[in-house]
């Protein structure tokens, strides 16, 4: 069993918890276990079949894409984190002028 | 076995020795290198003279002199500790090593000139006493900071602790960019305004907020949204650390592009309801063999860790999604730690390294940031070498191409 952390902007999809546990060998099955169970991840965290580039991922404090990407393993207990980037608070035009 | 007096007579024999005069008359000026302790060195030097105490020797000499046929003047207060000084060089294989015979006492004697540092005035001794008791810090590490210019992009939640504690720390010039007006809903968490404030620009608040707190501080305001069109003429005034405390995706690539370009280390903080990141971007190049700065970049780029903006119903704002007051608190103080660590040159900067904080836990959790060779900015082969439209390249998302 893998423990997900679950970012802020994701949770809504996530049915608000902060982290879920997921199980799977490798990135892949644990995503696709994930998504399985929350539908609505499916859309933000994958695009086509490949993990969104807009959405990091990290096994073990470890970006995926600096190991094997989705095929990089996933040890029993580890921790996964799911983090997109974050500004500060951009409007949805991606054009705020203020700051912070 | 012999005698420290026999040692020394030995040495001599086999070192060469310097006077003065002769050394200070020679046309091609060798270095010198002031081998003496840091109590003795901040009393006056040779002017241009590099510092490295005899106890360092060994283990910081090659970094700083690379070229081995370097003329070398060793010297120390009288001659004794430069003689034992020069043997370890020319055993490290330097081949033109002098003492100075008479050291630094005879070169004042025959009225050579002397460089006196700079040193606190009693007022500033007492403002900054809490810093000069902390040996990394001390009068040295005060007048850095007294030195220092940091740019503060954005005079908001993230800008406000990190600009109080940078003025308070005695950063002598601090920049701040920002084209806003304070508004009632900022004072929830932007402790550099006040009611009192409300409808003034920020810049002139934060100006006012600054310079109350610290009249050593000179700052200079901005009051503009910072843009492809003035960063270069932003960045020109000249900044050692940028702390972008941006509140959107397209200055934060822009910032990122111009400190590549600039070469100027970036303090990285965001935040979003209970969370908070913080990390620093260094794209300075170390110094290769040559003692030129055309080695590795220190560190990744924002564009390393996040290589693609997220689709605007994925990058809510926290006018959006809203913010714990203190979060950014938080967040812009760590900030403000690293910036005064990357001037004072000491500890381990947040390079390489992005810190995750959850204050509901409360908890810090790293991951680990590396640089992409790939990446289009601070890669191997740049694909990107000029500004781009970075409010077009944030709004379309994941699903376009990049550049």
């Amino acid at each position: 069993m893998t423990v997900v952390r679950i970012p802020p902007t994701l949770r809504e999809d996530a049915q608000g918890q902060r982290q879920v546990e997921a199980e799977g060998r490798t990135v892949r099955e644990l995503l696709h276990d994930l998504t399985a169970r929350f539908p609505a991840l499916r859309d933000r965290v994958f695009e086509g079949d490949e993990v969104a580039p807009f959405v990091n991922v990290y096994v073990e404090g470890e970006d995926v894409r600096t190991r094997d990407g989705l095929e990089t393993p996933v040890r029993d207990g580890a921790t996964v984190i799911l983090l997109p980037a974050m500004a500060g608070g951009a409007t949805s035009e991606g054009q705020s002028l203020g700051h912070g | 076995m012999s005698s420290y007096r026999e040692l020394l007579r030995r040495l001599r024999d086999e070192i060469d020795e310097v006077s003065v005069a002769k050394a200070a008359g020679t046309a091609d000026q060798p270095l010198y290198l002031d081998v003496r302790e840091q109590d003795e060195w901040v009393e006056g030097h040779i002017p241009g003279a590099l510092h490295v105490p005899r106890g360092n020797l060994e283990s910081r000499v090659e970094q700083l002199v690379p070229d081995h046929e370097r003329p070398i003047v060793v010297y120390c207060a009288g001659g004794n500790r430069s003689v034992f000084a020069a043997r370890t060089l020319e055993e490290l294989g330097y081949e033109r090593v002098a003492s100075l015979s008479g050291g630094f006492t005879d070169w004042k004697r025959n009225g050579f000139p002397v460089q006196l540092p700079r040193s606190l005035d009693p007022e500033r001794r007492a403002r900054y006493s809490r810093h000069l008791l902390i040996p990394e810090v001390g009068e040295e590490g005060q007048l850095k900071l007294l030195d220092a210019r940091v740019l503060l992009v954005g005079a908001g939640g993230l800008g406000s602790p990190a600009s109080l504690y940078l003025a308070a720390a005695g950063v002598g010039r601090l920049g701040i960019v920002d084209e806003d007006v304070v508004d009632a809903s900022n004072l929830q968490r932007q402790v550099l305004h006040t009611t009192e404030s409300l409808g003034r620009s920020k810049v002139d608040s934060a100006t006012a907020t600054l310079q109350a707190l610290n009249p050593d501080v000179e700052v200079v305001g901005y009051q503009e949204r910072l843009t492809s069109e003035n960063v270069d003429r932003i960045l020109a005034d000249g900044w050692d650390v940028i702390v972008d405390g941006a509140d959107n995706f397209p200055t934060r690539y822009l910032v990122n592009d111009a400190s590549v370009w600039h070469e100027i280390p970036v303090v990285h903080g965001s935040i979003f309801r209970f969370e908070g990141q913080v990390t620093v971007f260094d794209p300075r190049r170390a110094a290769d063999g040559d003692g030129n700065g055309s080695g590795e970049r220190t560190g990744p780029c924002y564009r390393c860790l996040f290589p693609t903006p997220p689709p605007p119903e994925l990058a809510p704002s926290c006018a959006e999604g809203g913010v714990l007051g203190v979060l950014p608190g938080i967040i812009g103080s760590l900030q403000a730690n690293e910036a005064l660590k990357l001037v004072l040159g000491v500890g381990d900067p947040l390079v390489g390294r992005l810190l995750l904080f959850d204050a509901l836990q409360p908890g810090f959790t790293e991951v680990a940031v590396r640089r992409d060779p790939a990446c289009p900015v601070c890669g191997d082969e740049p694909t990107i070498s000029e500004y781009i439209d970075y409010v077009e390249f944030c709004s379309r998302g994941a699903h376009a191409p990049m550049p």
